[in-house]
């Protein structure tokens, strides 16, 4: 299938496809974070995962829609940080009001939880369409955020993608930190670890289990102000991005950060590559396929800790 | 301090502890003897909240511990050393102690504790998986301490531990004792540990306390007899 291109024009292809697999990598990267910190928490699998972070793709419509009708004009360039902000508040606080009227009844159910997220995420996409119809929206972008980077002539890098990635740079190092360092990250840790015991410890787990899901959803929020920045917004875009992230988080082992990070780059880097030879179903496939194959070779996804348990 | 009455504890239909009465007085360490299966270990796993009771109550300085959830009695003052330790093994030595701390509110780790386990200050930044079993002990112990705990259960703190140590643990029991002042029931099957640690000697036969006694007048036969089988 290469036949057909000069050895140049084969670099720019993997060097822009790989590129463009970047900017998918970020927007996986932050998903799966959430998914995984939620998973790993308390077993439940957030089917809505994708609409919370639509959620936050809406907020950070509307912010930018407020800045333009009712800001000066000079303020416009820097609506973004502060849709960032609002959206990881947002997207944390439905989160935090889903987990106490809902998931709290249904721990130890999985096949319950499964129901009734998926029931939510039909509900919230439901909303959407009804709240902001069902036509995708898009967000103007601030001028700096314009324009590539020209780095040879074929081959050229846009800056919003650049952007994107400095920022799921900085929030996946902030998560790790988070988790390693502050209270509640090691309150969580000791919670995934053994939920009895920390109980036995004096810790309040239940407010634990709101606070991580909380903020599980609140970076699939922060991941939703990063898709504006790529795509546009649609009731059901959510779902495009549910599957590739479950395999991102089964892929890494939801245990690791560091797993996490790994199988996105692997799975979108594949996707994004493959997508510009084959068919988009076929490079679909054919990374399902991989991942199974590794998946039966370590069932444990890439990264585990080794520790006497 | 810690008062029990007509306390029971049930798994389903099967009544494990049954109606027990037991007072632990204020600095006072007591041994609750009993073979395998007798119900240590229910009855301490009730006593933190891990399993729920199903009559009776039990009061720590007066409060009504029973309606109180796992973190809500550590708060009241109850710490607990489980059976087989449970240290969070993929956390650093370090992080295991800073659990405990949740209840106070504090956030350094008082440096009394590394003084009474030195060997942890040692190894701070091992993962707790990685320890022996019997430095996963005094994780624990000091886990435990670290939310300043009015009354420290220990569910078996000698299983799987060399004479030596135990011999060591029993001293190290009678210090927390006497410099936090606080009172210590301990579940045993060893009974040489229980003499040298406890100010009195409980047997648990069936759920029930058949023998209470203080240790200078605890007989070494009767006892035995009852661990036998
Ligand atoms: N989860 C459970 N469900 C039903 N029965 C249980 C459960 N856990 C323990 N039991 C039963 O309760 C009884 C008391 O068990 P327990 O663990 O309290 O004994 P123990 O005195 O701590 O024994 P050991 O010295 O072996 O630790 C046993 O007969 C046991 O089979
Ligand atoms: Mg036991």
């Amino acid at each position: 299938m290469f036949a057909e291109y000069t050895a140049s024009e084969l670099t720019s292809i993997f060097a822009m496809q790989g590129f463009a697999g970047l900017i998918l990598f970020s927007v996986f990267v932050l998903m799966a974070l959430g998914l995984a910190i939620i998973f790993g928490q308390m077993g439940v699998i957030n089917m809505a995962h994708g609409e919370f972070m639509i959620l936050g793709a809406y907020v950070t419509y509307l912010v930018s829609h407020l800045f333009a009708d009712y800001m000066p004009e000079s303020l416009y360039n820097s609506y973004f940080l502060i849709a960032m902000v609002l959206a990881f508040f947002v997207a944390g606080a439905l989160g935090a009001f889903v987990e106490w009227a809902m998931i709290r009844h249904l721990y130890k159910r999985p096949l319950d939880t499964l129901l009734a997220t998926w029931g939510l995420s039909l509900i919230m996409q439901q909303t959407y369409r009804t709240v902001f119809g069902a036509r995708e929206v898009g967000v103007v972008l601030p001028d700096w955020l314009m324009g590539s980077v020209q780095l040879t002539d074929m081959i050229e890098i846009p800056i919003n993608g650049i952007f994107v990635m400095i920022l799921t740079v900085v929030i996946t190092i902030g998560v790790a930190i988070m988790m390693q360092r502050s209270r509640l990250g090691k309150q969580t840790r000791a919670v995934v670890q053994n939920r009895p015991m920390a109980a036995a410890v004096g810790i309040n787990t239940e407010k634990v289990d709101r606070l991580t899901f909380a903020l599980g959803c609140g970076i699939a929020g922060i991941a939703g102000s990063a898709f504006t920045m790529i795509g546009s917004t649609g009731p059901t875009s959510g779902q495009l991005y549910i599957v590739d992230t479950f395999l991102v988080v089964v892929f890494g082992g939801a245990a690791s950060l560091l797993g996490t990070v790994a199988s996105a780059f692997t799975i979108s880097q594949a996707q994004s590559t493959m997508e510009f030879f084959l068919s988009g179903s076929m490079a679909k496939v054919l990374t399902l396929l991989t991942v199974v194959g590794i998946l039966m070779l370590r069932p444990e996804g890439l990264f585990t800790l080794k520790i006497r348990r | 301090m810690l008062q029990i009455s007509d306390y029971s504890v049930a798994y389903g239909q099967s009544t494990i502890i049954g109606d027990m009465n037991l007072t632990l007085n204020p600095n006072e360490i007591i041994a609750v003897l009993g073979r395998n299966g007798m119900g240590k270990t229910t009855l301490m796993k009730s006593l933190i909240g891990m399993i729920p009771s199903q009559g009776g109550s039990v009061t720590l300085k007066n409060k009504e511990l029973t309606p109180l959830k796992s973190f809500e009695r550590v708060a009241a003052g109850v710490g607990f050393v489980p059976q087989g330790r449970m240290i969070f093994s993929t956390m650093t030595v370090k992080e295991n102690i800073e659990t405990g701390l949740t209840s106070t509110g504090k956030k350094v780790i008082p440096s009394d504790l590394y003084e009474l386990f030195p060997v942890l200050d040692e190894m701070k930044d091992r993962r707790g998986g990685n320890l022996s079993g019997g430095q996963q002990q005094q994780l624990a112990i000091a886990r435990a301490l670290a939310s300043e705990p009015s009354v420290l259960l220990l569910d078996e703190p000698t299983e799987g531990i060399q004479p030596s140590i135990i011999k060591e643990m029993a001293r190290t029991l009678k210090k927390i004792r006497d410099k936090r002042g606080l009172s210590i029931m301990v579940s045993e099957q060893v009974l040489s540990f229980a003499l040298d640690v406890a100010d009195r000697i409980l047997v648990i036969e069936k759920g029930k306390i058949v023998l209470d006694v203080p240790v200078a007048e605890a007989d070494q036969e009767t006892i035995s007899k009852y661990l036998s089988v």
